[in-house]
C-alpha cells in the first residue's frame, strides 16, 4: 500500500495511515524527518506544539494552549471557532518518558474519552510517529466515528443535501 | 478528536453558505470537471475557482485529482461507507496537522545546526 514516493528533489512528505487496530482502537503513524528528540520537542513545548496541532485548515485558532508536560501534569487548549462559543480540550498525562513515549487522556468528551499514546521510535535519524487512540469501549468508538452520536447523521443529511443540490440541478 | 471532527463538519456546512460552491457540488452531481471548465461555467477566474474548490476540498466535500496538467475535480467522500469516509477524514486532518510538524521540525533542525556550527567555532 506504499504510495511510491515522487522522485521529487528532497522527498519530505511521508504517508499518513490511518488504521482501526481493535474494537477499541485507532492509530495514526507517520514517517516525520527528524530525529525523535527534536519531534518529542514539538510534543511537549506549547510554543511549538501550538504551532502545528492546528493546521491553519481546520478553520479554528488556539486561544491558548497549556502542556504541564510531566506524569500527572494536565494539558488544556482553548480554540476558537468563527460562530460558536470557544471549545476546550483537556486532560492529563499519565506517562512521559523523554523521545520515546507519552500517554495522555482525554477528558473533554467525559467517560468515553480515548487514552492517547504517542511512542516516538527513531531509525537513521528520522522518527516513526505511531499515535494510539485508545477508548474505553467499542460503543465508545463507535460513537467516535459518529454512528450513535449523531455526528454520522449529521453527515447523512449533508450527504442528503448535497445530492438533492445535484437533482435539482438536474431539473432545472 | 471528536471535536476537532465537529468542526469540520461545521467548515462542510460553512462551505455550503456560497452560492457558486453549491453551484459547483450541483454541477458535479451531473459528472467531475476540470478546474478550468468550472471556472468557465461559473464565468470566474482560475484563481477563484481554485479557491472555492480548496474550500469544497477541506470541507471533504469534493476532491480533486491531478492528471498531467488536469486537476478533475469530483463529489467527495460521501460515496464512501461511513467508516470508511470517516477514517478517511481523520487520515486528512492528521495529514494536515503533520505537515505544519514537519514546518517545525525542519525549523528546530536548522537551528540546531546553526548553534552546533557557533559551539564548534
Amino acid at each position: 500500500m506504499d504510495a511510491r514516493r515522487e522522485s521529487e528533489p528532497t522527498a519530505t512528505k511521508n504517508r499518513t495511515t490511518v488504521e482501526r487496530k481493535s474494537e477499541r482502537e485507532v492509530v495514526v503513524t507517520r514517517t516525520i524527518n527528524a530525529p525523535a528528540r527534536i519531534v518529542f520537542e514539538a510534543f511537549t513545548k506549547p510554543d511549538l506544539f501550538k504551532r502545528w496541532w492546528v493546521p491553519k485548515s481546520f478553520g479554528l485558532s488556539l486561544l491558548s494552549c497549556e502542556l504541564d508536560v510531566r506524569v500527572g501534569g494536565t494539558y488544556r487548549l482553548v480554540f476558537s471557532h468563527t460562530g460558536s462559543e470557544p471549545m476546550a480540550f483537556f486532560g492529563r498525562y499519565i506517562e512521559v518518558t523523554p523521545h520515546s513515549r507519552l500517554v495522555w487522556t482525554n477528558e473533554e468528551g467525559g467517560d468515553g474519552g480515548a487514552v492517547t499514546t504517542v511512542t516516538f521510535e527513531e531509525h537513521a535519524g528520522r522518527t516513526l510517529l505511531a499515535l494510539h487512540d485508545l477508548y474505553p469501549s467499542k460503543e465508545a468508538l463507535d460513537a467516535g466515528i459518529g454512528s450513535t452520536d449523531g455526528m454520522g447523521e449529521t453527515f447523512d443529511q449533508l450527504d442528503e443535501l448535497v445530492v438533492t443540490l445535484g437533482a435539482n440541478s438536474g431539473r432545472s | 478528536m471528536v471535536q476537532y471532527m465537529r468542526a469540520r463538519l461545521d467548515a462542510s456546512f460553512a462551505a455550503l453558505s456560497d452560492a457558486t460552491r453549491r453551484g459547483v457540488l450541483e454541477q458535479l452531481g451531473h459528472s467531475d470537471a476540470s478546474i478550468t471548465e468550472l471556472a468557465e461555467k461559473f464565468h470566474m477566474t482560475l484563481t477563484g475557482m481554485k479557491k472555492h474548490v480548496g474550500v469544497l476540498e477541506r470541507a471533504g466535500l469534493v476532491t480533486t485529482e491531478k492528471v498531467g496538467r488536469v486537476r478533475t475535480c469530483t463529489l467527495g467522500a460521501r460515496r464512501l461507507e461511513e467508516e470508511t469516509a470517516w477514517l478517511e477524514r481523520y487520515r486528512q486532518l492528521w495529514d494536515s496537522r503533520f505537515d505544519e510538524l514537519d514546518e517545525v521540525v525542519e525549523e528546530l533542525k536548522r537551528k540546531e545546526n546553526v548553534d552546533g556550527r557557533k559551539k564548534r567555532e
